[in-house]
Parts: structure tokens; C-alpha cells; sequence
């Protein structure tokens, strides 16, 4: 932090793959939005984002809070709070949240006022998350970024049964020796975890729209078989990747 | 007396345990095994055998376990086992015989194998505890114990022996019951972790005078606020009731992250907490009394299984809880199913969210469960 402006919070979130830095005005509007990759120092690339940034108050979320917390002396705050936030600043009734980052993802259920009601996480493997999705892209020679469209141009739904990513990429492989539509098999696979995104979202909250956050809210694919599956709305924040920080900023400007 | 001196007096007296087992042995008494809440610890004391609480709640011997049992096992099971075949356990070494019970299939499959490292007499524990039909098959359950305590030790339990056996265990619990009932103050004297260690280490104490009269002392001086209140007060302060499978020292990680994160867990509804905090009948006959008692222990593995709806009502009303963990062993599948209804009760009754995890002894989801708590913490 270079420099001290007053009207300025800035929220940052610290996750498995990518930090994400937002910086707010005191009317909680969206100054300034970086993103880099965690890498192995997580501090380092912090700082790294910071330089140039400016603001009277910071508050950090994600896996690296806590680190993040004793290099920068900055309060934290967990990621289901910090969603729960940013979600309400793009769409004040949400009242259901879910997030699909790097290596977990969580439903969230809302009260009226915006505050925690129950919330779902994944255990304690990386099955269902973004870094599924990414491994299983690779093994079917896609881009991670048009993963979801050719899944999407799928002629009809594959079954892929393992959710482990070490078990499902040996059934993805077998699946291309078979001969089996490499999109089909990509749509067999955001199948797989949209039904454990589902099964969250049902333990928490039974109707109503939900806002999808993280960076899985990015593959349209998801974001297509959410809406099949669960017969609900389904609302994508401009920005799916910035929320938890935003959600940070805003509280931090609200502890202030 | 501070908290670290009451630690040292324990520490000492755990040191000196491993020697009063020996000299005890030597002088011909006979030492028996327990894993279970349910086997009656006072058929050993009636036979003049010590009862001994055996090891299970270290993450250590779990890989030579897997070597014999499957990995999807409960890790307390693992646990019991491997310190049994790797003999890193004094008190199993020292056990003449162990009693167990057919509590989950885990448990009762694992005994089997158990039996091939020492002597096991597995107590059948019926699944429900209904008085016409389930007492009867306990009671006579507890009389081909009591034969069985009576062969292995030589020792004739007489009534009398049964009654003053009673007795001793009952002013144990009642010990253990006021130690655990001082953090019904708020602030909570005793913070969970150290609780935890003290509940924990004087169960292993082959002496039971020196662990009653130290929880006597540490009640009455954390009851007059001697020890202080809990330093624990960094970001909630809020107070935590931890239910479900026993904790242990080095099955603990919860209860330390949830003190990193600053809550307070103030009581503990489980086998190695409150579930011991009951009294046996004194007036009724005593084999009549004990298998009343014990068949009532409100375990996951009786189904229904009410008594422990009810306890939680008492203890969450009784230690002001603002919040209720719920902890499953990974596998622990009546505590998992449980956890459900245990939840929707907890809602309906007190309107309080509860925060239900699984996991193992192992430390690798350490940052996953952080974030769970501390979100949960947050909610309240």
C-alpha cells in the first residue's frame, strides 16, 4: 500500500489457484479489480498486487487469509462470510450462494438480512471444484476457457461416474479408447459436478434463485446444467472470480 | 494453585501410574482391559482387578492397522487396534483381559481379530434399550461377565464387593461430573483443550483415589474462580458444546481449532465427557443396577437413540451454548446418520444452527475444517 486514501477499503482474497484484489469507495463502488496467480508464495504474489494500491482499511479472505493476516496485520474474515457479501452487493434479495473456486466449493444460504443462515462445503478433496474441471480439460486436450462450450455442444449426456479426479481421469481415458465424443465426455464431466453441486445447494436451500460465484461460474456449461437440473434461477455476477473480494472490501468498510 | 501446577500434579501422577500398575500386578491383583462406555467398570473393582482404559486416540499406529483392517474404517477403530498389534500401549500390555462390546460392526468385526493378540470377551450389547426386551438380554449378558471377571481373576464377586465397587466408580463420575460442570460458569474457568487433557489422563489412572481427588481440588478452585477465566476471548468468545465420537488427546484438533479461532468449547457430549457424568442406583440390587445404568448410556449405536436428544437439551441449556459441533469419525456411520436429526432438533428446540464435521486423526484437512469453523463462529 502506497498511499493513504481515506474513502477507500480494499478486500482481498487469497485462494488455492488465484488472489483476487478489489478496491471500493465509500459508496462501495468498484475502483480498482486485479487478479494474479497464487503460485507458491502466496505473500509474494500478494504484495506483488498491492503495489500501487491504495486504501484507509483492508480485510483478507480465502486459504491464505490467515498468512496473510500476520504479514499484513490485516483482519480476516472466511470465505462463506465473505461471499455471502459480495453476492448481496450485485444482487441484494440473493439468498442462496454458490461458489466453485480452485480446490473447494460451498453453498450458502442466506437470512433476509444477509447474514449466514447454513452453509455446505466439499470434504476434503478437490472433487467437484475447479481444479476437477481444469485436470479432466487437459486430459481431453481442451482449454480451460472453452472447456464448457464444447461441453455445451454436446449431441447427448455421457455418464462419468468417479468424482475422484485421479478415478475419473481413468475413466475419461478409457471412455476416449472406446471411441466415446470427446464433448460428450466433456458434458459427462460438468454433469458429475453439478450433481454434487446440487445435492449442496438442496441441503441448504430448498427454492429461489442462486448466485453462482468462483471461477467455475465462468463455464457456461455449469452455468447451463445448474439451471436444468435444479429448475432455478441462476444468476452470474459480472465478475464470478472477484466476489469474495469485494464481499472483504465491503466488510471492511462496514467494520470501519 | 494455578493451572500449571494442577498439569504438573497430573503429569506426576501419570508417571507414577506405569509403577502402581506393576507393583499392583506383582502383588498378584489383575488388571482389565476396557475400550467402552458400556461395559461396567465395577465388575473389575469387585474382583479387586484394576480397570484400565485402553489407547485409541493417536494417529500413530493407524498405518500398521491398515496393514490388516480396510482403510474406510473409523480411525478410533484403526487407532485401538494398531497400538494392540504394534504393543505401543502399556495398559493393553498390562491387561490380563479385555472387555468390549458389540457396539458398531466396525467395532465388534475388529475385536474378532483383536482376540488373536489377546484374551477378548466381547460383551453383546442389544441395540436397543428397551426394558422388556432388551434389559433382560443385557442383564444376563453382565452375569456371563461377572463369571468370566470371577475365572480370569479368581476372585469371588460378592454383593458386598459389587456395592463398594459402586460406590467408588460412582464418586469417580461425580468427580468427573463437577470437574465438567465448573464451565457452566461464564466465563468458562477450564478452556475445552484442557479439560480434554485432564478428563483424559486421570481415565488411564490405575488409582482412582488420586484422580477423584484431584478433580475435587481443580472443581473447587475453578468453581471460586481460582484458575481464573479462560484467556480465550480473541475474536468470538462464543461458547461451544462439542457432541458425538469420543475425543482424546491426539484426536483433538478440533477442539484446538476451535480455540485458535476464538471460541470457547466449554463442554463435551460425548463417551469421554458428559456421557460418564451418570450416577448407578445404590438402592436397587447392584447387578440389577448396573446393567440399568450402563444399557442407558446414550450412544448412536442404539436405535432410537433418545437419551441423547435429551442430554443435549440439559447440557445446552446448563452450559449456555451459543453453538453445537457435531463430530463424526470418518466411516462412524450411526453418528453420520445421526447428525441429521440431531441437527433438525437442535434448530426446532433452541433455533440454533449446528455445525456437523467428519474427519480422521490425521491433520491434512486442518485448513478446510478452519474455515468451516470460523465461518461457523461468524453465524453465531
Amino acid at each position: 500500500m502506497t498511499g493513504y486514501y481515506a474513502g477507500y477499503y480494499a478486500g482481498i482474497d487469497i485462494g488455492s489457484r488465484t488472489i483476487e484484489l478489489v478496491v471500493i469507495d465509500e459508496e462501495g463502488g468498484i475502483v480498482q479489480s486485479l487478479q494474479a496467480d497464487t503460485g507458491f508464495d502466496p505473500i509474494r504474489e500478494a504484495r506483488r498486487l498491492m503495489n500501487g494500491v491504495s486504501c484507509h482499511q483492508m480485510m483478507a479472505t480465502g486459504y491464505g487469509r490467515n498468512l496473510f493476516e500476520l504479514s499484513f496485520d490485516a483482519p480476516t474474515v472466511t470465505e462463506i462470510k465473505a461471499h455471502a457479501r459480495g453476492a448481496r452487493a450485485f444482487f441484494p434479495d440473493a439468498h442462496t450462494v454458490l461458489d466453485i473456486g480452485g480446490q473447494d466449493s460451498k453453498a450458502i444460504a442466506l437470512f433476509a438480512d444477509g447474514r449466514v443462515k447454513r452453509f455446505e462445503m466439499n470434504d476434503r478433496c478437490a472433487a467437484g471444484t475447479g481444479k476437477f474441471l481444469e485436470i479432466m480439460a487437459r486430459t481431453l486436450g481442451y482449454e480451460i476457457e472453452a472447456f464448457g462450450g464444447e461441453a455445451l455442444n454436446a449431441k447427448r449426456d455421457l455418464t462419468v461416474s468417479s468424482m475422484c479426479t485421479v478415478f475419473a481421469e481413468s475413466e475419461v481415458t478409457s471412455l476416449i479408447a472406446k471411441g466415446e465424443d470427446r464433448r460428450e465426455i466433456a458434458r459427462g464431466l460438468h454433469i458429475s459436478v453439478i450433481r454434487r453441486a446440487a445435492g449442496m445447494i438442496n441441503r441448504v436451500s430448498g427454492e429461489g434463485g442462486i448466485v453462482f460465484t468462483g471461477g467455475v461460474a465462468k463455464n457456461p456449461c455449469m452455468v447451463e446444467l445448474l439451471k436444468e437440473r435444479l429448475s432455478r434461477e441462476v444468476l452470474v455476477p459480472e465478475d464470478p472470480q472477484h466476489v469474495g473480494a469485494l464481499g472483504a472490501a465491503l466488510l471492511a468498510m462496514e467494520a470501519a | 494453585m494455578k493451572q500449571n501446577d494442577i498439569m504438573n500434579r497430573l503429569q506426576q501422577m501419570t508417571d507414577e501410574n506405569i509403577a502402581d500398575i506393576e507393583r499392583a500386578k506383582s502383588e498378584g491383583r489383575s488388571v482389565i482391559g476396557f475400550y467402552c462406555l458400556y461395559s461396567p467398570t465395577e465388575m473389575a473393582v469387585a474382583a479387586d482387578a484394576i480397570p484400565l482404559t485402553l489407547c485409541g486416540t493417536r494417529n500413530d499406529p493407524i498405518a500398521a492397522a491398515e496393514e490388516i483392517l480396510p482403510r474406510n474404517l473409523c480411525p478410533l477403530i484403526k487407532s485401538s487396534f494398531g497400538f494392540a498389534v504394534t504393543d505401543t500401549c502399556p495398559f493393553f500390555r498390562f491387561s490380563d483381559i479385555i472387555i468390549a462390546d458389540t457396539t458398531c460392526d466396525g467395532k465388534k468385526k475388529m475385536f474378532e481379530l483383536l482376540s488373536r493378540y489377546k484374551a477378548t470377551h466381547v460383551l453383546q450389547l442389544p441395540q436397543n434399550q428397551d426394558p422388556e426386551t432388551a434389559l433382560p438380554l443385557w442383564r444376563a449378558e453382565l452375569a456371563r461377565y461377572k463369571t468370566i471377571i470371577e475365572e480370569k481373576t479368581g476372585v469371588a464377586i460378592t454383593q458386598d464387593g459389587l456395592r463398594g465397587a459402586i460406590h467408588l466408580m460412582n464418586r469417580e463420575r461425580a468427580a468427573r461430573k463437577a470437574l465438567m460442570d465448573v464451565n457452566q460458569l461464564n466465563p468458562a474457568p477450564l478452556p475445552g483443550s484442557r479439560l480434554l487433557e485432564i478428563l483424559f489422563k486421570v481415565g488411564f489412572l490405575a488409582d482412582k483415589e488420586k484422580g477423584i481427588s484431584l478433580m475435587e481440588e481443580i472443581a473447587a478452585i475453578a468453581g471460586n474462580g481460582g484458575l481464573g477465566a479462560t484467556t480465550i476471548d480473541r475474536k468470538s468468545g462464543k461458547r461451544i458444546l462439542l457432541t458425538g465420537v469420543p475425543v482424546g488427546v491426539g484426536s483433538d484438533k478440533v477442539v484446538k481449532i476451535v480455540e485458535q479461532a476464538g471460541g470457547a468449547v466449554v463442554a463435551f457430549e460425548n463417551c469421554s465427557g458428559y456421557k460418564q457424568a451418570f450416577t448407578v442406583d445404590t438402592e436397587k440390587d447392584p447387578m440389577d443396577a448396573l446393567a440399568e445404568q450402563y444399557l442407558s448410556t446414550p450412544c448412536s449405536v442404539m436405535s432410537p437413540n433418545t437419551g441423547r436428544f435429551d442430554l443435549l437439551k440439559e447440557m445446552i441449556r446448563d452450559f449456555s451454548a451459543d453453538g453445537v459441533i457435531d463430530l463424526t469419525w470418518q466411516a462412524c456411520h450411526t453418528y453420520n446418520v445421526e447428525a441429521f436429526s440431531i441437527d433438525e432438533f437442535i434448530r426446532d428446540t433452541f433455533g440454533l444452527p449446528t455445525l456437523h464435521l467428519e474427519t480422521d486423526y490425521a491433520e491434512s484437512d486442518t485448513e478446510q475444517l478452519r474455515v468451516r469453523i470460523e465461518a461457523y463462529l461468524e453465524m453465531l
